[in-house]
Parts: structure tokens; sequence; C-alpha cells
């Protein structure tokens, strides 16, 4: 049985440019596929595809049981999309934007202005309710804009790069309530460029680079792809780089590297925290005084690094990357 | 986030209504909407004012006195005999307007939201078409007053100028579907704006709007009487009571039954430009 998302050997090309290149998709409902991918990988082309914004050249497309291209208005139903731009109406008030759109989703005007208080409610849009949406912060249209997702509880949720251009407090938000829809039993497609957001909330992860789906697995499963872990240790003083290293041979699986200026040494090895604890106490004997020793595992920028051989664009932010991974 | 508000209630998603109702329903939701936007933005009202006045004081007292209506260059001859064409004129407009609107509304992402929720299907753009055709009516108003300022009179009572009316906002309306194909046509809402005023020109002038037709070369004058803005101009200015005693009428067809010449064209306008605009937006793409 086909997910609540599914997709097979989706083809579309604008001109010369082959957007998607038979991308297949199944997302099994209650869950949270993260499409990953730099900038013109394919990824806003396949939301748009699914959300019945755009015809596929070829392939086939079911969103919650439903046809997309044989009955686009019933997927319409079901769905909510937050796309890649606050699509908010920026001379309409908060509230008047969501009770827009509540009438538009076929409740009666009072329904809509109910639904409309609560969501501002809930979004921490209440006091701002009233002003012109041309008066928010990026984060409040944002809110705003994934409110409008809301307005009707959709089985099926689209979110085309949510958190961009977000400070991380406003990240920090948005990821809650994502987190609780789901809880809520949401199945989500959620397109990123950020590894750590696709770490922190999709169950499933696909790598989108070229309109080609090159990689997927859970998190774990790609982070392993990549391999192993690896012990990375900065010396105090550069003379005993040489030393260390000659310590942390035994322990490695073979292979080292050294970054001279940094004064680190990476090491890959197998055996986890205890083999750590043991190559500190060989160090201490050995009379190497170090800064910084830690237990590595693969973050997704090394994994997408490794499998597109170039690192993910970033939007208008920098990734914050993390040294340890999850 | 999740202090104060706590969880959110789940809301099912309602049924479609369906059919005539659900249209006309989301295109009041989305005309609603669009007059909104105008009462924020008042300047775009202002700003569509003042060309037309211009007009009417320039060309009143400019080229009044210099051009023969029917065989008088008396200059309240032309004055009577010149509104009509600057109120056709003003109402074609509404063209850029349209156009710009929802050239700004694909750009913003918006028509990707109104495209995927279920509502009826044209309800978008007749939305944006029937909140214009008010403000063309709003445009409409004051610049009756100040053509009556001016000196402009009817004579032919009140019924039949409403009606001459009528026929310049229907002009107005068609007007702004053809503004619609060229709003999701183009790439930005600059070019939707110059998109949907510079043919306007040509058409507007290769008419009978501002000099009568039959001193134009043939194959102009031939345009200009089938021109289906020249059958409004003719229509409105038989209603009110404003062609010069004297003043020959064309022996083409729509000058001959300007009335029934303009409803004809107008529908006919809505009718492809509705049907194009509409397939068009279905696969519109920001």
């Amino acid at each position: 049985m086909p997910g609540a998302i599914y997709a097979e050997g989706l083809v579309k090309t604008f001109g010369d440019v082959t957007a998607l290149d038979g991308v297949d998709l199944d997302v099994p409902e209650g869950t949270v596929l993260g499409l990953l991918g730099p900038n013109g990988a394919g990824k806003t082309t396949a939301v748009r595809v699914l959300t019945t914004l755009i015809r596929p050249d070829r392939g086939k497309a079911v969103v919650a049981g439903i046809d997309v291209l044989k009955k686009p208005n019933e997927v319409r139903h079901a769905i909510g999309l937050s796309g890649q731009f606050a699509a908010v109406d920026e001379y309409l008030t908060g509230r008047e934007n969501l009770s827009m759109v509540g009438r538009l989703y076929q409740m009666s005007s009072r329904e809509a202005k109910a639904r409309a208080g609560e969501l501002l409610e809930r979004f921490h849009l209440a006091d701002a309710a009233d002003r012109p949406a041309k008066t928010y912060s990026g984060g409040m249209r944002r809110r705003l804009d994934l409110a409008a997702a809301l307005v009707v509880s959709p089985p099926v949720m689209f979110m085309d790069e949510p958190t961009t251009g977000l400070d991380p407090r406003n990240r920090q938000a948005l990821w809650e309530v994502i987190q609780e829809l789901v809880a809520g039993g949401t199945t989500l497609l959620l397109t990123t460029q950020y590894l750590e957001e696709a770490d922190h909330l999709a169950h499933d992860i696909c790598v989108i680079d070229h309109g080609k789906v090159i990689a997927r697995g859970t998190s774990d499963q790609l982070k392993a792809r990549t391999g192993g872990e690896r012990v990375e240790l900065v010396v105090h003083e550069r003379q005993h780089i040489p030393l260390a290293v000659e310590v942390m041979r035994p322990f490695g699986k073979g292979g080292f590297t050294v970054e001279e200026h940094t004064r680190k040494v990476i090491v890959p090895v197998s055996g986890g925290a205890r083999l750590l604890a043991e190559v500190i106490r060989e160090l201490d004997t050995r009379g190497i005084e170090i800064d910084d020793i830690g237990l590595r595992r693969p973050t997704l920028d090394d994994v997408f690094i490794s499998l597109t051989g170039h690192v993910a664009e970033a939007g208008e932010e920098t990734l914050e990357q993390e040294g340890a991974g999850k | 986030m999740t202090a104060a508000g706590g969880t959110l209630s789940r809301r099912p998603v309602p049924r479609a209504r369906g059919g005539a109702v659900q249209s006309v329903r989301d295109s009041l939701v989305v005309a609603q909407r669009n007059l909104i936007r105008m009462m924020r933005i008042p300047e775009v009202v202002i700003f569509g004012l003042i060309q037309p006045i211009m007009f009417v004081v320039l060309f009143s007292y400019v080229f009044g006195g210099s051009i023969a209506v029917g065989g008088s260059t008396d200059p309240d001859t032309y004055r009577q005999f010149l509104m009509a064409g600057i109120f056709a004129q003003t109402v074609t407009f509404a063209t850029a307007g349209a156009g710009a609107g929802i050239a700004d509304d694909m750009h913003k992402g918006l028509i990707d939201r109104f495209r995927s929720l279920p509502m009826a299907r044209g309800a978008v753009l007749t939305g944006r078409t029937l909140a214009d055709l008010v403000q063309t009516a709003l445009t409409l108003v004051v610049l009756a007053i100040v053509a009556v300022i001016v000196g402009w009179r009817i004579h032919e009572g009140l019924l039949k100028a409403l009606a001459g009316f009528a026929l310049l906002l229907l002009l107005g309306y068609a007007f702004s579907w053809i503004g619609a194909l060229i709003g999701l046509s183009v790439r930005t809402p600059e070019a939707a704006t110059s998109g949907g005023l510079i043919w306007l020109f040509p058409l507007t002038f290769i008419s009978n709007a501002f000099v009568p037709a039959d001193n134009m070369p043939t194959v102009l004058r031939t345009i200009a009487e089938w021109n289906p803005f020249s059958a409004t101009v003719q229509a409105a200015r038989e209603l009110f009571g404003n062609l010069p005693a004297g003043y020959p009428v064309p022996s083409a067809w729509p000058m001959q039954h300007p009335v029934w010449a303009s409803l004809i064209w107008s529908l006919l306008i809505i009718t492809a430009f509705r049907a194009l605009s509409v397939r068009k937006y279905r696969s519109a793409t920001a």
C-alpha cells in the first residue's frame, strides 16, 4: 500500500533544464520526509507537482490516496502548502489574511474568523493581528504563512524551505509547531537546505541533486554510509603532533588526517566512548597536553559532501554547523 | 511558541459546495480582498483619476475650438462630443490595473497559495476584475462630476445616461479580462503595467473618441469604425445625447447600431479572454 505521499518516475523539464529526472518518493502516513538538496536541485518543482501547481511531463503522483494528475481538486482538499515565499497579502492584516483563506476553504464567515483568532493566538501574532502584514518582520510573515497553511488541518502538509531566512529562535519555534503537527498524525514533506533541520525533524531523508534522488534513508543510515566515527584531537603544542599520531595509530582503522594550522589530528575509529577513555589515558601517560578531544560522528553535511562532491549551498545565512552529530 | 496558545485544535477540511454558488462566493471573497487593498493604497486610485481629469481639461480647452465636429468648431460642441471618448478611454485603463495586480500576486507567491486551495477555478481572476469594476465605477463618478463642471450635459434623460454608463462599465470589465491575461503572461508587475497600457494608445486614438473618424485615411477610418472601443463611444454619445446636430453617422454597421455593437463586442471580449485567462491561470507558475 503506497504511503500518504507517493510519486513514481516524476519528470519535469523547463526548456533545456531538467528539473525532475525520474523522482520516486514514498512517505508513510504520519511521518516526515525531508527532501534535502542545494538550490536548483528540484525540491521546489517536486513540491509544486505534488501540490497540483504544475503537471509533470511524465510520472505518477498520489497524495492522500488521490491521484494528483486525475483529481487535482480533490487533492487540494487534503493538503496544506507553505511555500518558499511567505505568501500573504501584505496590505491585508494578519486576521484578514487568515479569514480569507478560511473562507476559500469553504468555511462560513464566522467559522473562518474564529479559526483566524485561534491561529493568531497560537502563532503569537495576536498583538499584531490587526496590522497590515506589510509591517510584520520576516519571522512574523513566515508564521502567518504557516498559520495560513493550517487554517484547516489537512492530513498531508507540504513545506518548502519553511525556515529559510529565519533567525535561530524563530526556527526553533517553527520546529516545535512542526513536531506538534506530526505528533497529531499529519504526514509532512519538508524541503530544506539545512542539513541540521532534516536531521532534527525528518524520519526519512531523500537527498536530491540535479533532479535525481541520489540517496535515501534515515539520518543514521545516511551517516553510516559516509563512514563511521572518528576521534578528533587538538594538541596544545604543534611539536606534539607526530607523537599524538603515533599514540593514536593503534586505535585507528587505518589512515589519519592532520591539520597543521589547527593542530588537529583526525583518526577514523570504531569502538565508541570506551576507546576514547583509553586514548586519553595513553596520551596522558605520554605527557601530551591536549586542548580538545572528542568522538565525532558524521553530520549530514559530511553525508552531503560525500554524495554530491560539493557543499550544500546555504541560503542567506551560513549553516550553524554542529561539531558533534546527534 | 508552545507557551501561550497551547495546542492548536484540529479542524477537518469542510466539504466543497461546488458549482455556481461556490464560484460566486469565492469570487466575492477575492473581490473583497482586492477592495481592501485598494482602500489601503489610495494613491493608486488617486493617480488613476489624475490622468483622465487632465485629459478632460486639456482636450476641452486646448483642442476645443480647433476640431470641427459636425461642421462646427464651437468649443462647447467639441466638449460635449469629447466626454464619452474620455470616459471610454478611462475605463480601458482598468486593463493595466488588473494586469499589474495579478502579476504582483504571481510574483509574491499568492497565486500559488490560491491555486493550492480547493476554491473555484476562475475565482481569483473574477474577484480581481470585479474589484477593478468597482474602482472603474468610482473613477467614472468623479470624472462625470468634473465633466459637468467644465460644461458637459446629458440630453436624453437619466435612464439613457445610466445605460450609457453601464455600457462603459461593461467595456471596462471586458478590458480588465484582457489585463488579467497579460498579468498572467508576463514575468513582473512592471511589465504588466506597461504591457497593459502601450497598445491602448493606438486602440483609443484610432477611433472616434477624440476626433470624428470621417477625416481619417480610408484604412484608418475602417479600423476606427469597426474598433470595439468606437462602438461603445458612439453608443454612449447617443445615449447621452452628445452627438452634435449634423454629425454624419458612418454607414458601417457598428456605427449604425452602436448599442448592440458595444454589447456584442464587450461580451465577446469577456467570453474569449475569460476562457484564455482561466486556462492560463490553471497552468500559471510564478
